[in-house]
């Protein structure tokens, strides 16, 4: 066994096997270092992280609806154009038909799902693709949003601004920093290492190669590290801000979808249908009932992301959400996923969102105009996915490959790689075993 | 052919992929005007010798000559191939379905007056090329309105176009039927007689038998004999035992049938083609399974099998008319496929790519794609089952590979076929439809796969063999329906059963079915 071997089994002991994702990753801590550098340290300076929480939270809510989306083969263009619609109804609806906001915000969640339902008809049910429905959801809503308020902005009352401008409040001693942040924090730190606790435990008892005890220690030492961190960090802002309301919002968001992408019936419809919707159909998936699903649940969360936004400007008008669709595009795409659909993760498009968020904040902080801030967006897009693509046609498997130079040595327990034209190894004329079962 | 000259030489060609020795000192010598073709497992480096012959993999990432009329060729891609006189047709054809026939015989390769395509020149040329192969249709109609035959006929046509000296087919007859493939084989010998020379890959022993001059097998990557069919007294046994490096004494585990009562039955069952109104696929069919059973289904490519099995299989095919269907004495209602899973039915495509697989996914999910509710609590997956049922069924189907997160598209075509196999085997079914489940798989695998099929019918499920090979279902199959044009036009039992019945009822409409 050479050295190379064993840093690529050291590496992925301790990042998982999906050598991707932590590509992505390592460019955003890669990013986060530069900007750090350049702007002198403004960029993990407490005001500027919850800055940048509050202000990207939205974007990153609809990555979340978006990745299932095209995983499952589709795309949504009209999330931004959903987003204001609902953000204006659910203002008029507290501000003239005086609804009390948390029944406003019940209702605006509705309003996502009734439009949702109405898109997912026509892909699903209709038949029409998704990039055409959505494209005229997109005109639909953005002329809805500025028919219901005439073009006008229509404030929100201060109840309201919690889920969008608000922070964890002060309470308890006086310890110079924020104290829900720091319990939220540490809890946070605990659940970590619950978590690869339990997951060696399982591991275990699959009797899989579970990675050694080192390795968990080190994951759960870096990971901590970085959380306790950002809690001293957040919870360390001017008296009165600490951890926004919508970055809880969109925690718990992320947690609940991780989980059913990864550990649900329909997560795995999702993948089937995205990944071979004949397949998955013959398998006895209801691939329509699946599109719906995923059509409707983007506009919830559209809906959703359009009321923090509302929350935080105080106000809706006719220009919320404008492109806001191309942002949680690009943030899917960057994070892994592929535009054939089947492939994608949320943690990814969180990671990907945070990438274009992290340079539109450290691009700003260092005063460069809106202009070039759109240009360098673009490249790097064009950056990430391309690069991931040419590494894929070489038969490497990730942008890491290339980030380290080092080659991925041959396992000799591995088969040949996928390259080889007629597939595989030859089987044996030994007879089968009878099934057992 | 009075003068016996070489005309193509690859000598001692050896190919290496990172990890892997594709070919190791493989030779192969070529005569002017033979037929020549090449045996041997899946895997055993076929392919990737046809590919180094036609350019696909350029000089310099083999080490070996090619020699073709005495000069040394160095191609370095399949442009410069096709130049010298190699043309390749490659298992999956490489047409344009929406081009005309013409449009796709010159493409790349456009005959131009003035500067602009030369259509009229194109399309009388046409004509004459399609008159060589024996294709009568008109040069305009696009290509996806043909069937696949045809469609194999008109790549054969655009090769002799490029003035082909050395035409390579590989697995040529794999998708079509009886008739379609007796066609391109005479054509084949066709061209043999105007002095061109092929170089054939198949799996199909018996059409290798039939057409061949000279055999090379091809094991593990090196070749090791040449045969000559009518010296060397060459018969299907013979090439098998060179394939497999020894002889098989049998080509199907033994098996003592343990059949019960009919418990499930198919009435009546009219399914209607799905674009065309006017075409039943499906006429008034008849069909019952009896515990125990493994019952044939023969029929030529376009008969029906596919469609009855799928429409049975929850109406995933056409549009259903009528039929009615029962298990253990009761009528059943199979209205999509997740209800005909929850009454025991189970569906093994033709098509495991297209049809039977997620190619994105690994072994484990694979596994138990099709009943995730066995292994949920709630609606939430519990991964420890899941992996553990994978690695059951891998170490009892003898699925080669590393461990169970191993990506599907990563496994040769044997393997692949395990998996949808324990795909299916994980829901527990009843009846179980295995539509040529040995497609494109090799001997060996083969083997494996029928010795499963026998363990399920062991286990007292009704398993239905959809197959285009009749040995393979004269030898699995306790009764044989077969079906011409939509209409189930016999049922033969197994022991009764030879090739000429089965081909006179798969070929007649004449309907005569016994009940049992």
């Amino acid at each position: 066994m050479s050295g190379n071997t064993t840093t690529t089994e050291k590496r992925k002991s301790i990042f998982g096997s999906n050598i991707r994702q932590f590509g992505i990753l390592f460019s955003l801590i890669a990013i986060i270092v530069l900007f750090q550098i350049l702007t002198g340290g403004l960029t993990l300076s407490p005001g500027n992280l919850i800055n940048l929480v509050s202000q990207y939270s939205y974007i990153l809510i609809l990555a979340i609806g978006m990745v299932m989306v095209i995983i499952a083969g589709h795309i949504d263009l009209s999330v931004g154009s959903v987003a204001a619609f609902a953000g204006i109804v659910v203002a008029t609806s507290m501000s003239q038909w005086n609804f009390p906001w948390p029944l406003a915000l019940l209702f605006g969640l509705l309003v996502g799902a009734v439009i949702g339902a109405w898109q997912g008809f026509w892909v699903a049910y209709i038949g029409v693709p998704a990039f055409i429905v959505t494209l005229a959801g997109m005109l639909i809503f953005r002329g809805g949003n500025q028919f219901f308020g005439n073009a006008n902005t229509v404030p929100v009352p201060e109840g309201f601004t919690v889920i969008g401008a608000g922070y964890l409040p002060e309470v308890g001693p006086t310890t110079g920093y924020n104290n829900l942040t720091l319990l939220l924090g540490f809890a946070i730190a605990i659940a970590i290492a619950v978590r690869e606790w339990r997951a060696r435990r399982v591991q275990k008892t699959m009797h899989s190669d579970s990675s050694p005890l080192w390795a968990s220690l080190v994951k759960i030492g870096l990971l901590d590290a970085v959380v306790i961190y950002a809690t001293f960090l957040f919870a360390g802002g001017r008296v009165g801000t600490s951890f926004p309301v919508s970055g809880i919002i969109l925690g718990v968001l992320v947690l609940f979808y991780s989980f059913v992408t990864r550990n649900t019936i329909l997560g795995r419809h999702v993948y089937a249908v995205g990944g071979n919707k004949l397949a998955a159909e013959l398998s006895g998936v209801n691939s329509r009932r699946v599109d719906f699903l995923v059509m409707m649940n983007m506009s919830i969360l559209s809906a959703l992301a359009g009321m923090i936004f509302v929350a935080r400007a105080g106000a809706s008008g006719p220009q919320d959400g404008l492109s806001w669709e191309l942002d949680a595009i690009a943030a899917v795409f960057i994070g892994g996923a592929a535009v054939s659909g089947g492939i994608g993760t949320v943690i990814g498009s969180i990671v990907g969102g945070l990438v274009m968020a992290v340079l539109n904040n450290g691009l700003q902080l260092l005063g460069v105009g809106s202009d070039l801030v759109q240009i360098i967006k673009g490249m790097v897009l064009l950056a990430a996915v391309g690069v991931d693509v040419w590494n894929k046609s070489q038969g490497r498997p990730s942008i890491i490959g290339l980030l380290t130079r080092k080659r991925k040595v041959t396992d000799p327990s591995t088969p040949p790689p996928a390259v080889r034209p007629d597939a595989g190894a030859s089987d044996t004329s030994r007879p089968a075993d009878l099934p057992s079962n | 052919m009075a003068v016996e000259h070489v005309i193509l030489e690859m000598r001692s060609i050896t190919k290496e992929f990172p990890g892997v020795k594709a070919l190791s000192d493989v030779s192969l010598t070529v005569k002017a005007g033979e037929i020549h073709a090449i045996c041997g497992e899946n895997g055993a480096g076929k392919s990737t010798l046809m590919k180094v012959l036609s350019g696909v993999y350029p000089y310099g990432s083999y080490s070996g000559d090619i020699i073709l009329q005495g000069v040394e060729m160095r191609f370095k891609d399949i442009r410069s191939s096709e130049a010298a006189g190699v043309a390749i047709i490659h298992q999956e054809l490489a047409l344009i379905p929406e081009l005309s026939i013409t449009e796709n015989i010159f493409l790349g390769n456009e005959p131009t007056k003035w500067g602009a395509i030369d259509w009229i020149g194109a399309k009388r040329t046409a004509y004459e090329l399609l008159a060589r192969v024996g294709l009568r249709d008109d040069p305009d109609t696009q290509v996806k309105n043909i069937g696949v035959g045809k469609q194999q006929l008109v790549e054969i046509a655009k090769a002799l176009n490029k003035s082909v000296k050395v035409l390579i087919l590989d697995e040529p007859t794999a998708a079509l039927n009886e008739a379609d493939s007796q066609h391109l084989l005479d054509l084949i010998r066709g061209l043999k007689g105007k002095g061109i020379s092929s170089i054939m890959i198949s799996h199909k022993l018996n059409e290798i038998e039939q057409i061949a001059d000279t055999i090379t097998i091809i094991r593990d990557g090196r070749s090791i004999e040449t045969l000559n069919i009518a010296a060397d007294g060459v018969n299907e046994d013979r090439i098998i035992r060179g394939m497999v490096g020894r002889s098989l004494e049998s080509r199907f585990p033994d098996r003592t049938p343990k059949i019960g009562e009919v418990f499930f039955e198919v009435r009546d069952w009219t399914v209607q083609h799905p674009q065309v109104s006017e075409r039943m696929v499906a006429k008034g069919s008849n069909l019952t399974v009896r515990t125990g059973e493994i019952v044939g289904i023969a029929g030529l490519m376009g008969a029906g099998r596919t469609e009855l099995a799928m429409s049975i299989f929850g109406r995933s095919y056409g549009n259903f008319i009528s039929g009615r269907i029962f298990k253990d004495g009761k009528e059943i209602v199979l209205r999509n496929v997740g209800e005909a899973i929850d009454h025991g039915l189970a569906y093994v495509s033709e098509d495991r790519k297209a049809l039977g697989l997620n190619l994105l996914d690994d072994i484990k999910r694979s596994v138990v794609s099709a009943k995730l509710s066995k292994i949920s609590v709630g609606s939430v997956v519990n991964d420890a089952k899941e992996y553990s049922i994978a690695e059951e069924y891998r170490k009892n189907l003898r699925i080669k590979t590393p461990n169970v997160e191993m990506g599907v598209s990563k496994l040769s075509g044997g393997n692949q076929q395990k998996v949808v196999l324990a795909k299916w085997m994980f829901t527990d079914p009843d009846i179980l439809i295995l539509d040529e489940p040995t497609r494109g798989i090799d001997v060996g695998a083969k083997y494996e796969i029928y010795g499963i099929i026998q363990a399920l019918a062991a286990q007292g499920k009704g398993v239905i063999l959809i197959s285009s090979e009749l040995p393979e279902l004269l030898g699995l199959a306790d009764r044989i329906y077969t079906i011409f044009e939509g209409a189930i036009t016999d049922c033969i039992d197994g022991a009764d059963a030879d090739p000429e019945t089965l081909m006179k009822s798969m070929t007649s409409a004449k309907k005569k079915v016994r009940s049992i």
